[in-house]
């Protein structure tokens, strides 16, 4: 599977998880590869769709985030919440935790990433039930 | 370990990179392993190492060095693993009351259950993984100490290898060596006779 590796920019919220590829479609004459090239909406949506299995099994579970938190980027939030919903429906509060923690620590240097996906998060970290390791001051060592 | 045992007992020229090198080598041998290797550093390092690092001594489902299988999955406190392959603590006790809580709405559990299921699965927390160590002051004083028996080496063989300096080495003939080289106008465009000022009998 052909994926670009892109980079987490720092202009504004919105754009932070992603930035498109740069280069440009395959009309020039040079050799670039002409595999097809999955777009940012396609890849969420692999995701999501991944997540929202409804017999997910706690390996399928453990791959994905393992493979997730592999990539080069901060995943969606919508990515996410598929994930805290299929921990739930696995009955697995401590890797809900782990996984907001684990998107906390993959932002790196930029700190504003996390608190907007715990915002966007807000609605299903309530009806859930999950804390975030904020509320539960696992945050400081 | 055997090389680095002969390599701290022998008298010949030892490079600061080799001892960077082998100190480095040492603290983290030791910090997997704890084998004393018989110096000086392993005491040290030993006790600085070892309440660092997560050493499961207080959990009895797992076990080190000897009996740890390998073929079965196994628990790693990785940050680029985020939910390892087995949860942290199998062998559940008297904790088997919280399990039976998280089939339930998590609304009803309180922060205790909660931090203690997650304490369950997963052994440090993100900010305990990615704690400082103190590996670094037992890294650098382990290479001052080999520079220091480094140096007291060099010293004694200075003292007591070294041949007696040539007769040549002394004042009264490096004198008259220089004063002959002027004779003889060595170099005396740009090189040495150029910057004696023959007239006033000085250097330039």
């Amino acid at each position: 599977m052909f994926r670009p590796v892109v980079r987490l920019s720092t202009s504004g919220v919105r754009s932070l998880t992603r930035t498109r590829p740069c280069y440009s479609a395959p009309s020039a004459s040079r050799c670039y590869s002409h595999a097809k090239v999955e777009t940012d909406e396609e890849f969420d949506a692999r995701w999501v769709t991944y997540f929202s299995k409804p017999d997910i099994d706690a390996w399928e579970l453990k791959k994905g985030m393992n493979t997730l938190i592999g990539y080069d980027l901060v995943p969606e939030p919508k990515i996410l919440d598929s994930a805290l919903r299929a921990c739930r429906r696995l009955n697995d509060l401590a890797s809900a935790i782990r996984i907001l923690e684990a998107v906390k620590d993959k932002s790196g240097p930029h700190k504003d990433i996390y608190p907007y996906l715990i915002q966007e998060l807000q609605p299903t970290l309530i009806e859930l039930g999950i804390s975030t390791p904020e509320d539960l001051g696992m945050d400081i060592l | 370990m055997r090389s680095s045992t002969t390599l701290i007992n022998s008298t010949e020229p030892i490079t600061f990179f080799t001892i960077l090198a082998t100190s480095k080598q040492i603290s983290q041998m030791l910090h997997l392993t704890k084998v004393c290797v018989g110096c000086l550093l392993s005491r040290r390092a030993v006790l600085a190492l070892t309440n660092s690092g997560a050493r499961m001594s207080s959990h009895d489902h797992h076990e080190v060095s000897n009996n740890l299988d390998v073929s079965q999955p196994m628990y790693s406190a990785r940050v680029d693993t985020p939910l390892p392959d087995r949860p942290w603590k199998d062998v559940l006790d008297s904790t088997d009351k919280s399990l039976k809580q998280e089939k339930g709405p998590w609304t009803a559990l309180s922060k205790e259950e909660k931090i203690a299921l997650y304490r369950l699965k997963f052994n440090h927390t993100y900010p305990e993984m990615k704690r400082p160590s103190h590996e670094w002051k037992t890294v650098i004083g382990g290479m001052f100490i080999f520079f220091g028996i480094t140096g007291l080496l060099v010293f004694w063989q200075c003292h007591y290898v070294y041949p007696p300096q040539p007769h040549t080495f002394g004042e009264e003939w490096q004198a008259k060596q220089i004063q002959r080289m002027l004779d003889m106008r060595i170099n005396p465009i740009e090189g040495f006779s150029a910057q004696w000022d023959y007239k006033n009998k000085q250097w330039k």
